[in-house]
C-alpha cells in the first residue's frame, strides 16, 4: 500500500517539475526537451509498479514493470531468436525488398502522366485499405517460415512508399524545371539533380509510414503459422499459456525495435533533406 | 473527372493480369484434381509434379489449364469468383431475407462497422481533447507528444492480446470493447496530429487582433482556433476512420473473434476455404471506402457552408 501512495505522490511530483521547467525561460534548451517526456515515462512506469503492487493485481492479469524487465534479462536467449527470426528475416527483408520496389516502380510510372493520373487514386485508396487481412492468403502461399512473412510485409509498405514517391517526383514547378532545360540537362540529369532531391521528403514520409507497417505486417503474420519461433507466434502462445510476462516482454522488444526503426529512418531524413524547412531550426 | 478514363484503363490492365496470374497459380491443384479424376497427366503424381516449373506443366498439359479457372478451393481465385462469392454472401441472402444471419458478410460487416465506429468515437475524442490539451499547455506539448509520437511506433499486434486478455479478466463480457480500443489506439493519433496543426493554423498577427479586442482565451479558442482547424480535421478524420477499420480488423485477427470481418479471413483460413477469405477482403475494402466517401461528403459540405471551399 505504501509503494501506491508513494508512486502516485512521485507521479504527481513529476508533473510538477516538468511544469516548472515547461514555464522557465529554459524550456527550449535540448536537455529539458529530452529531460522532461523522459521523467514522465518514467513516473507513469513506477506508478503502474505501484498500482499492480498495491492493489495485489495477479500477475497472470498484468505483470509489474520490474517482473517484466526480470523475465526480460532471464529469457535474452529467447528474445534474441525471436528478434532475428521475426525482425531481421521477416520484416526487414520485406521493408527493403517493398520499399525499393515501389521507388523503382514510381520512377517508372512518372514517365506516364497517363499512368500516373490513373495509379495515383488506385494507390491512394489501396493505401488506406486494411491490407494486413491478406496475411493468410500469403502464408498459404509461401509457407510458414519467413519468407510469408516478408511478403506481407512488402505488400503492406509497397502502396504508401509508391503514393508518396510518385507525389514528391510531381513537387517541382515549372520554373525550376525550365531552369534544368536552359542548362541543356537530360532527363537522367533533371531527375537526380532536381527531381529526386525535392521528392525526399515526401519519400521520407512513405519510409517512416511504411517502417511501422512492416513490425504490424510481420507480427499478424507469425499468428497464422510460423516455425516454433518468432514474435507473434511468442505472443499468440504465451496469452494460450499464460506466460504473459513473456509476452509483455516480447512486447518491450516490439515497443524498442519500432521506435529504433522509426528513428533511424527519421535521422536519415535529417541528414538528407537538410535544406528542408522543416529541418531548418 | 478527368482522371476516370486512366484510372479505368488502370483498373482493366489489373484485372486483366490477375485473370493470367491464375493459370499458373493453380495449375497444380487443377492437375491434381484431373488426375485424381482419372486423366492421364505429365509428369504423373503430386510429388513429382513439384520437381517441375509451372511453365512446363502448363505446356504438357494445356488442356487442363482451364479447369484451374473453376476451382472450388483454388489458390488464386478469379475476380468473377470473388465477385460470384460476394454476391452469394450479401445481396441474395438480403433478397431472401436473410442479411442478418451469421453466414451473411453484411451481418459480419456490421459488427466490423460497429467497433469501428466506437473506436472512431473514443479515438477522434481523444484525439482533440489531446490536441486542445497540447495546444494550451507547454507542459502537455512537452511531456505528452513525444510519447504521443511513440505509442504509434509499438506495433498495436503485439498488444492486442494483451488488450483482450485484459479486458476479459477484468470482467468485460462484450467482445467489441476491446477490438474499439485497439481502433481507437490507431485512430487518434492522425486526429491529435491534425488538429495541433490546426489549432495553430491562425497566424500571430489574427491572435494579435483577438487580443486587442481583449478576448478571453475561451473566445480565442471557438471564435479564431476551432474555425480554423476544421480543415485539418476533417482531412484527419479520413485517416482517422481507415485507421479504425484497420485496428478493427487487426483486433479480430489473433484472438479467436467469431463474429466480424477479421473473423471471416481467419475462420476461411482454419477451414481452408480461400473464396470466404477474399470475399471478406473484399467487402473490408468497401466499407473502407464508403466510410472514407462518407467523411468527404461531409467534409465538402461543411467547407462550402464555411466559405472554404477548396
Amino acid at each position: 500500500m505504501i509503494t501506491l501512495i508513494f508512486s502516485i505522490a512521485a507521479y504527481i511530483a513529476v508533473w510538477a517539475i516538468n511544469r516548472t521547467i515547461a514555464n522557465s525561460p529554459d524550456r527550449d534548451d535540448r536537455a529539458a526537451r529530452i529531460f522532461v517526456p523522459v521523467m514522465l515515462g518514467l513516473a507513469s512506469l513506477y506508478l503502474w509498479e505501484g498500482l499492480v503492487t498495491g492493489l495485489g493485481v495477479s500477475p497472470v492479469i498484468l505483470p509489474a514493470p520490474s517482473d517484466i524487465a526480470t523475465t526480460f534479462a532471464a529469457s535474452t536467449g529467447i528474445l534474441w531468436q525471436d528478434f532475428v527470426q521475426t525482425v531481421l528475416k521477416g520484416a526487414l527483408t520485406g521493408y527493403v525488398m517493398g520499399c525499393g520496389a515501389a521507388f523503382l516502380i514510381a520512377i517508372l510510372i512518372d514517365r506516364s502522366s497517363f499512368l500516373t493520373r490513373g495509379l495515383l487514386p488506385i494507390g491512394n485508396f489501396v493505401a488506406a485499405l486494411p491490407i494486413v487481412g491478406i496475411a493468410p492468403i500469403l502464408v498459404s502461399w509461401f509457407g510458414f517460415d519467413w519468407h510469408s512473412k516478408a511478403a506481407v510485409v512488402v505488400v503492406m509498405v509497397f502502396f504508401p512508399v509508391l503514393v508518396n514517391t510518385v507525389q514528391g517526383l510531381r513537387e517541382t514547378d515549372a520554373m525550376q524545371r525550365d531552369l534544368m532545360r536552359t542548362y541543356a540537362a537530360g532527363y537522367m540529369q533533371t531527375l537526380l539533380k532536381l527531381r529526386l532531391p525535392a521528392a525526399m521528403p515526401f519519400i521520407f514520409n512513405g519510409l517512416k509510414i511504411a517502417s511501422t507497417l512492416a513490425l504490424i505486417g510481420a507480427i499478424v503474420a507469425e499468428y497464422f503459422g510460423s516455425p516454433t519461433r518468432g514474435m507473434g507466434f511468442r505472443i499468440s502462445t504465451g496469452v494460450g499459456s499464460l506466460s504473459i510476462d513473456l509476452v509483455w516482454a516480447e512486447i518491450v522488444v516490439a515497443a524498442i525495435v519500432g521506435t529504433l526503426l522509426y528513428g533511424s529512418v527519421s535521422w536519415i531524413e535529417k541528414a538528407v533533406t537538410f535544406w528542408h524547412p522543416s529541418q531548418r531550426r | 473527372m478527368k482522371n476516370a478514363f486512366p484510372v479505368l484503363v488502370v483498373l482493366a490492365a489489373i484485372v486483366g493480369l490477375w485473370y493470367l496470374a491464375v493459370a499458373p497459380m493453380n495449375i497444380r491443384t487443377a492437375l491434381d484434381q484431373a488426375e485424381r479424376a482419372g486423366a492421364v497427366i505429365q509428369p504423373e503424381g503430386g510429388r513429382a509434379r513439384l520437381e517441375v516449373s509451372v511453365w512446363r506443366l502448363m505446356a504438357t498439359n494445356s488442356e487442363h489449364i482451364s479447369a484451374g479457372y473453376d476451382l472450388e478451393r483454388p489458390r488464386l481465385p478469379t475476380p468473377a469468383q470473388v465477385g460470384r462469392e460476394l454476391w452469394k454472401t450479401t445481396g441474395e441472402m438480403a433478397l431472401r431475407g436473410k442479411a442478418m444471419s451469421k453466414r451473411s458478410l453484411i451481418y459480419h460487416a456490421s459488427v466490423t462497422l460497429k467497433s469501428t465506429l466506437w473506436g472512431f468515437l473514443l479515438g477522434t475524442f481523444l484525439g482533440i481533447a489531446g490536441a486542445v490539451a497540447i495546444v494550451h499547455s507547454r507542459v502537455m506539448d512537452m511531456s505528452v507528444m513525444p510519447w504521443a509520437i511513440i505509442s504509434q511506433t509499438i506495433p498495436i499486434v503485439a498488444l492486442a492480446p494483451m488488450i483482450i486478455v485484459l479486458s476479459s479478466q477484468l470482467g468485460i463480457e462484450d467482445r467489441g470493447v476491446p477490438k474499439a480500443i485497439i481502433s481507437a489506439y490507431l485512430c487518434y493519433f492522425p486526429v491529435l496530429v491534425g488538429m495541433v496543426k490546426g489549432l495553430r493554423a491562425p497566424s500571430s498577427s489574427q491572435l494579435d487582433l483577438l487580443r486587442t479586442y481583449s478576448a478571453s482565451q475561451w473566445e480565442t479558442f471557438v471564435k479564431l482556433r476551432l474555425p480554423a482547424s476544421v480543415p485539418y480535421l476533417f482531412t484527419s478524420l479520413k485517416i482517422g476512420i481507415a485507421s479504425a477499420l484497420v485496428g478493427t480488423i487487426v483486433g479480430e485477427l489473433p484472438t479467436g473473434a467469431i463474429s466480424g470481418l477479421g473473423a471471416r479471413i481467419l475462420i476461411g483460413d482454419q477451414f481452408g476455404t480461400p473464396l470466404a477469405i477474399w470475399a471478406a477482403l473484399f467487402a473490408a475494402a468497401m466499407l473502407a471506402g464508403i466510410l472514407v466517401t462518407l467523411l468527404d461528403f461531409a467534409q465538402r459540405i461543411t467547407l462550402k457552408r464555411m466559405g472554404l471551399e477548396a
